[in-house]
């Protein structure tokens, strides 16, 4: 089977602030329909890579192409086809639920939004907090809502920055099991941070290991596993993390 | 397609949302300019009570320069406020990873301007109506003119209050009320520009406002209005805009480069 086209491509990515290097030429791609996984321990250059990604920030060098265009000469119309959500972000806490989704949906020009809202909430199971205060809700609900939020356009790619920190294991296992579904029924294509092990190997196609803003691994789940002889992906976190594990293998 | 009203029109929705959901907000439209309109008008009726004749004009000198006042920095509030409540609910990033041109984010940002100006005007002309008869439809056909640049300059001052907060995030963030206050004293809001030493004049007379509450103090006077002072405040704000937009545009690239709009939208 030939390779699915990707949709995106970052190529030799840097990013330098003042003396530290945060990113240093980091290369991979999304293929159309897959889950890749981007991960490292603090520091690695994870949320740096995402915010360049997102057009927040803008590279030292290198670029970012997004079905096949380039993110800073097409940024809007790159991201009416893309949706982000993170932990480390919120909606207006003082709006209604169906307010906030309403807004974005307008800015994201959904049509027929009401119904999209309506969908969304049944879909992830929230329907009953269609009038609550977002400010009031649980991590767990405030999750969902933010993920309403993110499918919202139907995007074509989703980036997720954490989506299960702060959530119990029941609702954090709700959360994969819905994006693989997703990702199943829809095509879509996911790029996941997480420090979450599990969130990786469930969702996951593929991944992407950050150590001091370069790949440190890069493959499916298992064969990261393999090429670097551990058990789990937890065990190879921990291993980078102390210093056990570097680009060549185990020390 | 360059410019969405579409998007424009999403952006203000948010903000009557978030003004309709509590009435609370209105306060801060309607409290603090009240209580700027009472102080001023039961001073200068004292002073008229106290004075020699010929000094009651001057009090319409003074609730006109304060309801003018709070045009310009109801505006500037509309713009740097609108930002500030992105920052505070953690929503920033949101918006800035839509379909947003920051074009848009800035006019939606001028229009929650226009609307919490006109909320502010209609209650102090009437309360300034009612209490001290000033009738703020004396100044005639010029009000217009007036209103739109001590607007426009608002909105300039608003970018710049934005872009500072950007620069130097939250602990920056009183300059969003402080910013219209370091031009107060040189704007001739309730004295005459010849008032000030000679070396500051010209400074005042560089501000698009200064002609502004010279010209409304000459129309309360019986003046005819000063067509040519407006057309003045005008090209001003031409100038202030432009020098505004820049240094927007400037602030936006190095908070892009230097990661300091994800900083200071998840702090």
């Amino acid at each position: 089977m030939p390779p699915a086209t990707p949709i995106l491509e970052a190529d030799r990515l840097a990013k330098v602030f003042g003396e530290f290097t945060a990113l240093d030429g980091l290369s991979f791609t999304v293929a159309e329909g897959e889950s890749l996984g981007l991960l490292g321990v603090n520091g690695a250059g994870k949320t740096t890579a995402m915010n360049l990604l997102l057009g927040l920030t803008t590279p030292t060098s290198g670029t970012v192409r997004i079905f096949g265009l380039d993110l800073w000469k097409h940024r809007i119309e790159i991201l009416r086809q893309v949706n982000f959500s993170s932990a480390y972000t919120a909606l207006p806490s003082n709006l209604l639920v169906w307010q906030n989704l309403l807004v974005f949906a307008k800015l994201y020009r959904v049509p027929r939004p009401k119904q999209r809202i309506d969908e969304l909430l049944e879909l992830l199971d929230i329907t009953h907090l269609r009038k609550s205060v977002t400010g009031t809700l649980s991590a767990g609900e405030s999750t969902r809502v933010n993920l309403a939020k993110a499918l919202l356009n139907q995007p074509r790619l989703l980036l997720l920055d954490e989506p299960t920190a702060s959530l119990d294991p029941d609702i954090a296992d709700r959360v994969r099991k819905l994006l693989r579904h997703l990702q199943q029924e829809t095509g879509l294509s996911i790029l996941y941070t997480s420090h979450n092990m599990r969130d990786i190997e469930e969702v996951c196609d593929r991944l992407v290991f950050l150590h001091g803003g370069k790949v440190l691994a890069e493959g499916t789940p298992s064969e990261v596993k393999t090429r670097f002889n551990q058990a789990s992906l937890e065990d190879f976190f921990i291993g980078v993390a102390r210093g056990e594990i570097d680009a060549i293998g185990l020390k | 397609m360059p410019f969405s009203f579409h998007t424009v029109s999403a952006l203000v929705l948010r903000y009557v949302f978030l003004y309709t959901r509590h009435p609370v907000r209105f306060v801060e439209l309607i409290f603090w300019p009240l209580v700027d309109l009472l102080v001023w008008g039961f001073l200068t009726i004292y002073l008229q009570k106290t004075a020699a004749a010929g000094f009651p004009a001057t009090i319409t000198f003074l609730i006109g320069g304060m309801i003018l006042w709070d045009v310009l920095f109801r505006s500037q509030q509309g713009v740097a406020i609108s930002f500030l409540e992105d920052v505070w609910t953690r929503n920033l990033l949101n918006v800035f990873v839509a379909p947003v041109r920051t074009v848009e984010y800035v006019a939606a940002t001028c229009l929650v301007g226009v609307l919490r100006v006109g909320v502010t005007l209609a209650i102090l002309t009437v309360v300034a109506a009612l209490a001290y008869g000033f009738q703020l439809a004396d100044l005639g056909l010029a009000l217009i003119p007036f209103l739109g640049n001590l607007m426009l300059f608002g909105w300039f001052l608003g970018m710049v209050s934005t872009a500072l907060i950007m620069r130097w995030g939250q602990a920056a963030e009183s300059l969003a009320w402080a910013v219209p206050f370091f031009i107060q004293p040189l704007a001739a809001v309730f004295y005459p520009v010849s008032v000030l030493p000679w070396w500051l004049q010209p400074v005042a007379k560089a501000l698009p406002c200064t002609p502004i509450f010279e010209g409304m103090r000459a129309v309360l006077s019986g003046q005819a209005t000063p067509w040519g002072q407006l057309q003045s405040a005008f090209l001003l704000n031409l100038v202030w805009g432009g020098l505004a937009a820049w240094f927007f545009a400037a602030n936006l690239r190095h908070v892009r480069k230097t990661g300091l709009l994800v900083k200071v939208a998840t702090q």
